[in-house]
């Protein structure tokens, strides 16, 4: 089934305004590809990557939406059983920064509670040109409980170590809901996980405890 | 400045857009450099089929070597590729050695402005052999005029293995056949058929009645416009253009003046609080919106773009402006410029043409364009209401003209959303090739409501298109790539032509039944 075996499938969801990098991130990740041409991103588009964590096959499932505000009301059917989030924007661009908490919001409003977010400052190689501090973006991810991480999808600083933290995170994650569920961890077999399926019922502090638990 | 043009078509290091990294995403499926391999060797075979002049593609093209010689002042005969296989039963024309303009005598007192268009461009061919050895490099994507020979023998079979060797190779497209708008469509088209040059004489008859019987013009433009005649027939159809010949050009300066008022008195609240973000979006899409052409490259071009889209999104503030009406704007635009361009519309620099000319154009592409954007209108307001029910009917009309690919959607929870919605929002646009946007639009503009109705009809066509592909992948992710990558790069009127044709049989099929989807 498939040209690959997997054990997981993970899907991730690029989130962010218009213009900040998604399409570039996301073919940077899948294809170790940039694209001075890229067109704008209408409705999603989609692309996978696999990758090893510990001893399972990860398959990677990376949507990238179009930040246009218009567009939202159709992808907001595209959160559905993301495990991952990343919330990008762009560092010399300060208003793309600003309109952070409000994807945050619609985030929340449409994706699993559990769901993991990092947030995401690209175009890294535009030093000259940021108006976006890297301690105020990480102070406020920080607070927002987010994960955050600095990228540049031209250059490829950092990109890999991105997804490979979100991956991961959400790996854990996983681990901790599918042995509380199921009271027992099989292996080897060709799991589809859908979040919202396993954990809705379970508030946010069983989560925590998961993880130290593992 | 034609000259020019041929000096910078041929510089081999000319200033390209963008990088040469090749790229995997939804916009351009990845070209299987088989093709470019096999190229030099097909050809001959090809030409042979029914090629009673020229027997092979070489011979051919060696013959014909003095045609580049710049200085030769008649510039006319560079540029018009050689016309690929979207004559049904004319391939033997394909290779016709020139002495072409015999074809159309009476045609230059007629229209000056496309004048002897019709010439087969022997040093295209050439031009497409030694560009097919340097694009395995990747270098060059300002291509011009390519792969028009390539496109006789691309069969089904070859772009059916293509798609199968897509996947593992992530090869960017280095032949813009995207940006290859240089055929029958909008360039100079070299041969004429028999056939085709009665449809064209048709055209001429129905357009110069002092009022012309738009029934009539519909019916014929159904099957496809001659290019000369396209821009004249597209006004007209859309209905911008009046049909008594005597208001025309009255008509035109109005509105013509009108757009230009429309920029005195708004252009300049772009900066206003209330407008900035529209400026801003439009700003930034503009750049994006054909990247691989490099006639959209142009600033001026793109400052035409920009101001058409502004002025149309605040006078439209039920939907302002969305992402994807910056691609409606272009199909009007270069068949309106094709008008005035001899050789290939992709490289043309439009800065050359006279102020009033570029005006003109950029006037009559704001119209046809907002006539356009009339009947689909809903497709944009907020939520997009059209889209989502176009995709429910979509849907609707699958499960009924083919259970096995609806239900094989079902099995790999595959929502139509995920791929429709493109289709919907950008009219397939970014499905198909330019060229094939334009002939797609001959037929949708001679339909009622073909953008939003027929549109539906040819959606569904074009899925089903694919079916064997579509149940030969085995998992979501296979899937989903292949519907937003699918293979049409090498499509050219032919392949239209039978898309349409299904399209409409389909139509008849359902057009009656009231239970085929709800609305």
């Amino acid at each position: 089934m498939g040209d690959e075996s997997y054990n997981f499938v993970f899907k991730v969801v690029l989130i962010g305004e218009s213009g900040v990098g998604k399409s570039n991130l996301l073919s940077r990740f899948t294809k170790n590809e940039f694209n001075h041409d890229s067109r704008t991103t209408i409705g999603v588009e989609f692309s996978t990557r696999t990758v090893q964590l510990d001893t399972f096959t990860i398959k990677a499932q990376i949507w990238d939406t179009a930040g246009l505000e218009r567009y939202r009301a159709i992808t907001s059917a595209y959160y559905r059983g993301a495990v991952g989030a990343m919330l990008v924007y762009d560092i010399t661009k300060h208003l793309t920064y600003e309109s952070v908490e409000r994807w945050l919001k619609e985030l929340y409003d449409h994706a699993d509670p559990h769901i993991l977010v990092m947030l995401v400052g690209n175009k890294s190689d535009l030093e000259t040109l940021r108006t976006v501090p890297t301690l105020e973006a990480k102070e406020f991810a920080e607070k927002k409980g987010l994960l955050f991480m600095e990228t540049s999808a031209l250059d490829s600083t950092n990109v890999e170590a991105a997804f490979q933290e979100v991956l991961t995170g959400s790996y854990y994650v996983a681990l901790c809901f599918i042995s509380l569920y199921t009271k027992r961890w099989t292996t080897a077999c060709h799991v589809n996980l859908y979040y919202s399926s396993v954990c809705t019922f379970l508030p946010c502090t069983f989560y925590v405890m998961c993880v130290f638990m593992t | 400045m034609a000259t020019d043009n041929i000096i910078n078509f041929w510089r081999k290091n000319a200033k390209v857009p963008g990088s040469i990294q090749p790229v995997y995403g939804a916009q351009h499926p990845p070209l299987d450099p088989r093709i470019h391999r096999t190229f030099p060797k097909d050809t001959p075979k090809g030409n042979n089929l029914k090629s009673k002049k020229a027997s092979s593609f070489h011979e051919f093209a060696r013959s014909t070597n003095d045609a580049w010689d710049i200085d030769d002042e008649d510039d006319e005969d560079l540029l018009a590729p050689i016309h690929p296989s979207s004559l049904p039963s004319a391939l033997h024309s394909v290779h016709q050695v020139p002495p072409l303009p015999l074809q159309q005598p009476s045609d230059t007192t007629r229209e000056p402005d496309t004048g002897p268009a019709d010439r087969l461009a022997p040093p295209t061919a050439e031009s497409c052999l030694q560009q097919e050895e340097d694009a395995d490099g990747g270098q060059v994507n300002g291509r011009v005029v390519v792969k028009s020979s390539s496109e006789a023998l691309l069969n089904t079979n070859t772009v059916r293995s293509t798609l199968q060797k897509q996947q593992s190779l992530p090869v960017r497209p280095i032949i813009p056949l995207v940006a290859r708008i240089s055929d029958q469509n909008s360039s100079g088209a070299p041969i004429m058929t028999v056939r085709d040059k009665s449809r064209l004489d048709k055209f001429k008859y129905l357009l110069s009645c002092p009022n012309t019987d738009l029934e009539e013009l519909r019916k014929h433009s159904w099957s496809g416009i001659p290019r000369e005649v396209r821009p004249i027939t597209w006004r007209l159809l859309s209905g911008y253009l009046p049909a008594n010949m005597e208001r025309r050009d009255l008509v035109l300066k109005r509105k013509r003046d009108e757009y230009f008022g429309f920029i005195e008195q708004y252009y300049h609240s772009r900066t206003d609080e209330t407008y900035k973000d529209t400026y801003r979006q439009i700003h930034i899409d503009i750049p994006r919106t054909n990247p691989l052409i490099p006639l959209f490259q142009q600033p001026t071009v793109q400052e035409v773009f920009e101001r058409i889209l502004f002025i149309w999104a605040i006078r439209h503030p039920a939907s302002g402006y969305v992402q994807g009406i910056n691609d409606l704007v272009t199909p009007f635009f270069v068949v309106f410029l094709s008008e005035f361009v001899e050789e290939d519309v992709e490289n043309f620099d439009v800065a050359s043409l006279p102020l009033n000319t570029q005006r003109n154009i950029e006037a009559d592409s704001f119209w046809c364009m907002t006539k356009l954007l009339d009947g689909i209108q809903d497709n944009y307001t907020f939520a997009q209401p059209g889209i989502q029910n176009n995709v429910k009917a979509l849907e609707e009309l699958v499960s009924r003209i083919d259970e096995d690919i609806h239900n094989y959607f079902k099995r790999y929870e595959v929502e139509y959303l995920q791929f429709a919605f493109r289709w919907m929002n950008n009219l397939l646009m970014r499905e198909l090739p330019l060229r094939c946007t334009i002939r797609l639009w001959d037929t949708y503009q001679a339909e009622q409501e073909g953008f939003s109705h027929f549109h539906l009809y040819v959606c569904a066509a074009f899925l089903i298109e694919w079916r064997k592909e579509i149940l030969s992948m085995v998992d979501f992710q296979g899937l989903l790539m292949l519907l937003q990558n699918l293979p049409t790069i090498h499509w050219g009127n032919e392949e239209v032509g039978l898309l349409l044709a299904e399209a409409y049989r389909l139509k008849y099929m359902f057009a009656d039944a009231p239970n085929h989807y709800r609305r």
